[in-house]
């Protein structure tokens, strides 16, 4: 059972997802039981009563009401238990126990981004405590997206116009990833994050030291951890390649032609107007794609990537 | 009816007709040449009509699923875009459930065969049954304008915002299939009227082949859900043409709204796709296990049954959606009731074939390998109904493989058993049994390669419409991707052999598998208006314990009125009972 069990389904490492793995087998083992019988009995019938001769003469059986009614009402039964277990496991999922911490989560196309009580913002990373409900409040700034971790048997689409939640208790610490399960065009299948589990120990020092460390580092140095903490890099290389958006290398300074035929030189202005408003101006032959950054980055850390952009030559 | 009964001495008399053999003169060579095809108003020749445009498309189709499966082979790219992915597996959806499946059975083989076992000339409204093809082909004209002008990424569901705001010509797409849902309600009203109104004399409802109930049912769930997808494919274009907030938050609609309307048609669509099946699916089994069909009411009922709960459980695509939990349990719950009647299907299919008289000819395989498949379609069904499981499962590859299961392991199936069993029929050849059940076999093969692993990815939490994925699913994806060029290879050599019987194959005879069912009463092909007398019913479709004489009556004179209300006189019939 446990190797079949870690065959199907990824390791459970939140408090809900036994519930979810026990129906998930009591279902597979009720099927197949059924699937086997019945594919036996058609195999079985086939065989023994294969046509002899063109003259076969079949008997008239043309209905029996306790046969019928016997295998409406076991598998009625069976449904039943099948829809209480599930529900039950569902109210659990959805009852967010009081002490939950919470984390704010934004999607965007297409990244994640984790709002936490200190102010600091991750993205595609979440970091909580082990062994503690944590409770994400979620909303999207564009399409539908889904959060999904499969570890914690967890999933909510997660709406541009409302808020919707999600919790989970994690059992120990250590890393699971999260999809996005909802299509929400080009990138989706790139709209990952990961989910680092710490003890509560950990947690704390981490969350009080997350965004701290960036006071006393290079601007450059700070710029490059940005670019890839806010996973520009997804959608920017620094090595000249086009990804979803222009690289990065040789663009300081550089003249740009907009959709509208407007010329620009890439300097301080026009970057922070990427960042922060990233529609306002589309670079020709790229598609209107960039998330804007507004609210997530502060004005000292767009002037670190600037500082940043200035070296990649 | 009031006066017939009235006078109960009022007795027609019948006699046998047996079908000509190899006839000279049938639907396919009088009224010849592409101007009487394109006007023609019979409906054997619409039904090929729509056979020969499902072939394209699924043959369009399922090129697209190769193509999206050989891209899968690697975890990032490996030689197309993700925007060309997302645009293909978009086509390959719509393709195949509004251009293929949705009038598979239906307006293909159901239009062919409809007439012919109620025992009558045509469908009630003959040119209603010309203008829904016609307006199948405009809506795929349209489509296909869509295609070739940006194509469309949303996913065959088109789910808000996403399709207000992505590019592309997602509205020519919408209005394509805003316009083909008219020729499915066409084809259902039409349908839903010959078999109250055309029936033969005797053929009362308790005789009605159980395909016709099915066809019956599948009626009135297009008559009643198509409109609720008309609806929302307007307000879509309204709302992207005219800027009217419904479904687009930015304009203060709600995306959720869009989703109850998408599935309040497409959950009553998915009963559309399946339960034609259901009914060839009976014919099928009754005819070569040559006895009665067990549980006939059982079967009957359910088909009803099922189209009528399948209204009430659209909510199951949405339990991550955010709708309230009470909404989640009802729809749950309903779920599971929809479970019900589909068994008791299986249970009586099985139960026919018990001391029957088992002839494993290739639509026989067909309906076994569609017992075998389809339940493994229901039971994972069953699973996703589980809402704490569902909530898991939602939109992973577990879904993808459960709904192929479903669709191509379920109704893909039964439609071949159809073709196999309907096609000296409607081609008056026979087909190479040989060549026949080893494709049968190894699609059956390709098919479980190809979807059985994705179950397991799935539930490990591999998403679906994903371009990338990471390395861990790589060896499932390839073992799949392997699989689905083996169902490649199978469809191939059926369109060989298929194309072989069609020029060159052996002339069936009017009867070939010995049914009772009253369109093999007829010859082979049948004549241009069906039946030369009217035939009259006194025994059920599936009696196999009565002589085949019983079975050929018609009425014995030449007058043409209406006898439904009168009772037989089967005296001067007995007595040629041959
Ligand atoms: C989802 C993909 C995506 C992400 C993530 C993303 N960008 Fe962009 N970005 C684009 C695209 C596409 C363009 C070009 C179209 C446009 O002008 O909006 C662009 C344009 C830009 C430009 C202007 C470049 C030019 O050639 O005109 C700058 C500067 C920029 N992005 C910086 C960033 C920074 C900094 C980040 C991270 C904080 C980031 N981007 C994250 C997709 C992305
Ligand atoms: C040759 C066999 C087939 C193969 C290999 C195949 C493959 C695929 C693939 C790879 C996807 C994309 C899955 C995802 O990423 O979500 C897909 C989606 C789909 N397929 Fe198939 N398919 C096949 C046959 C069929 C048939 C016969 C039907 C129906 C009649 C069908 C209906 C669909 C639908 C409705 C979708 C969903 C599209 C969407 O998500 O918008 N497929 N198929
Ligand atoms: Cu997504
Ligand atoms: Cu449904």
């Amino acid at each position: 059972m446990n190797r079949f069990s870690d065959f199907m389904l990824p390791p459970a490492k939140s408090t809900t997802a036994e519930t979810t793995d026990a129906l998930f087998h009591f279902i597979n083992v009720t099927s197949l039981i059924f699937l086997v019988g019945i594919t036996i009995a058609i195999i079985f019938f086939s065989w023994k009563y294969r046509r002899r001769s063109d003259e076969d003469v079949t008997p008239v059986i043309s209905h029996n009401n306790k046969l019928e009614i016997t295998w409406s009402v076991i598998p009625l039964i069976l449904v039943m238990i099948v829809f209480g277990w599930g529900f039950t496991g569902y109210m659990n999922l959805i009852t967010t126990p009081d002490d939950a911490y919470e984390v704010r989560v934004v999607a965007k196309s297409w990244l994640w981004e984790f709002h936490y009580e200190t102010g600091f913002v991750s993205v595609n990373e979440l970091h909580v405590p082990a062994n503690r409900p944590v409770k994400l409040i979620m909303s999207s700034d564009d399409v539908i997206h889904s959060f999904f971790v499969p570890d914690y048997r967890v999933k909510r689409d997660v709406l541009p116009n409302r808020y919707t939640s999600l919790w989970f208790e994690v059992t120990e610490p250590g890393e699971s990833i999260v999809y996005c399960t909802e299509y929400c065009g080009t990138a989706h299948s790139n709209m990952l994050a990961t989910v680092f589990a710490h003890t509560q120990e950990d947690f704390d020092t981490w969350l009080e030291t997350a965004g701290s460390a960036d006071d006393d580092m290079d601007p450059v140095e700070l710029g490059e951890q940005l670019v890839t903490r806010n996973a520009c890099d997804t959608c920017h290389s620094t090595d000249g390649t086009r990804l979803q958006g222009p690289t990065f290398q040789g663009l300081w300074g550089s003249e740009r032609e907009m959709q509208d035929g407007e010329i620009v030189v890439v300097d301080e202005n026009y970057v922070r107007e990427s960042i922060l408003e990233p529609n306002a101006r589309i670079t020709k032959g790229y598609q209107p794609v960039m998330p804007s950054y507004a609210g997530t980055l502060n004005d000292r850390q767009i002037d670190a990537i600037i500082e940043y952009l200035k070296t990649l030559q | 009816m009031a006066t017939s009964e009235a006078k109960p001495t009022n007795k027609i008399q019948v006699r046998r007709y047996k079908p000509e053999e190899y006839p000279e003169k049938h639907y396919l060579n009088e009224e010849t040449g592409i101007w009487a095809w394109m006007t023609t108003v019979d409906h054997k020749k619409i039904g090929l009509m729509y056979l020969a445009s499902l072939a394209f498309f699924f043959f369009v189709g399922g090129m697209l699923a190769l193509v999206l499966r050989t891209e899968l082979l690697t975890p990032a790219r490996s030689f197309m875009d993700a925007d060309v992915y997302n645009q293909i597996f978009t086509l390959h959806g719509a393709i195949m459930v509004f251009f293929f499946l949705v009038p598979s059975v239906p307006a293909a083989l159901g239009n062919f065969i409809l007439p012919l076992q109620l025992g009558c000339k045509d469908v009630a409204f003959p040119r209603v049954n010309l203008a829904s093809f016609y307006i199948y082909v405009i809506g795929a004209v349209f489509t296909l304008i869509a295609i070739l002008t940006g194509g469309v990424d949303t996913g065959w569901t088109f789910y808000t915002p996403y399709s207000a705001t992505t590019g592309g010509n997602v509205m020519m797409m919408t209005l394509g299939i805003f316009i083909l849902g008219f020729s499915s309600i066409l084809t259902g009203v039409n349908f839903i009227t010959t078999i109250h109104k055309l029936r033969a004399p005797g053929m009362t409802w308790n005789k009605l082949p159980l395909n016709m109930w099915a066809l019956y049912a599948t009626s009135i769930i297009q008559v009643l859900a198509t409109p609720v997808l008309a609806i929302t494919l307007l307000l879509l274009t309204m709302e992207r043409v005219l800027s009217i907030g419904i479904f687009d938050p930015a304009l203060g609609g709600d995306p959720v709204l869009y989703q109850h309307f998408f599935w309040f048609y497409s959950h009553p669509a998915v009963y559309i796709m399946i339960v034609p099946g259901f009914g060839v699916i009976s014919e099928v089994i009754s005819t070569f296990s040559r006895k009665i069909i067990f549980g006939y009411w059982a079967i009957a009922i359910s088909s009803l049954a099922i189209a009528f709960i399948g209204f009430l459980v659209w909510g199951h695509h949405m339990f991550t959606a955010g709708q309230s939990s009470l909404a989640n349990m009802v729809f749950s719950f309903l779920t599971f009731l929809v479970g019900i009647p589909t068994g008791i299907k299986i249970f009586n299919w099985v139960a026919t074939m018990y001391r029957g008289s088992i002839d494993m000819k290739t639509p026989m395989l067909y309906a076994q390998i569609f017992l075998f498949q389809f339940m493994i379609g229901g039971f994972t069904g069953i699973m996703l109904g589980a809402l704490a499981v569902d909530i898991h499962l939602h939109d992973t590859y577990y879904v993808v493989a459960h709904f192929h299961y479903v669709m191509m392991g379920g109704m893909v199936m039964a439609f071949l058993a159809g073709l196999h069993y309907w096609w000296p029929k409607m081609f008056g050849k026979m087909y190479s049994e040989k060549w026949a059940k080893f494709s049968a076999i190894i699609i059956f093969i390709g098919f479980n390669m190809t979807f059985l692993p994705q179950f397991v990815m799935g539930s490990q939490g591999m998403p679906r419409r994903y371009f990338n994925y990471i390395d861990q699913f790589q060896s499932f994806h390839q073992f799949s991707t392997i699989g689905s060029y083996i169902i490649g290879i199978g469809f191939f050599i059926m369109f060989g052999y298929l194309l072989y019987s069609f020029f060159r194959g052996e002339k069936a005879a009017a009867n070939p598998w010995g049914s009772r069912a009253l369109e093999w009463q007829v010859s082979s092909p049948p004549p241009l208006h069906n039946f030369e007398h009217t035939p009259v019913i006194i025994n059920g479709p599936y009696d196999y314990h009565k002589p085949m004489s019983e079975f050929q009556l018609g009425i014995a004179s030449k007058h043409n009125g209406h006898h439904a209300g009168e009772k037989v006189d089967i005296s001067t019939t007995v007595k040629d009972k041959a």
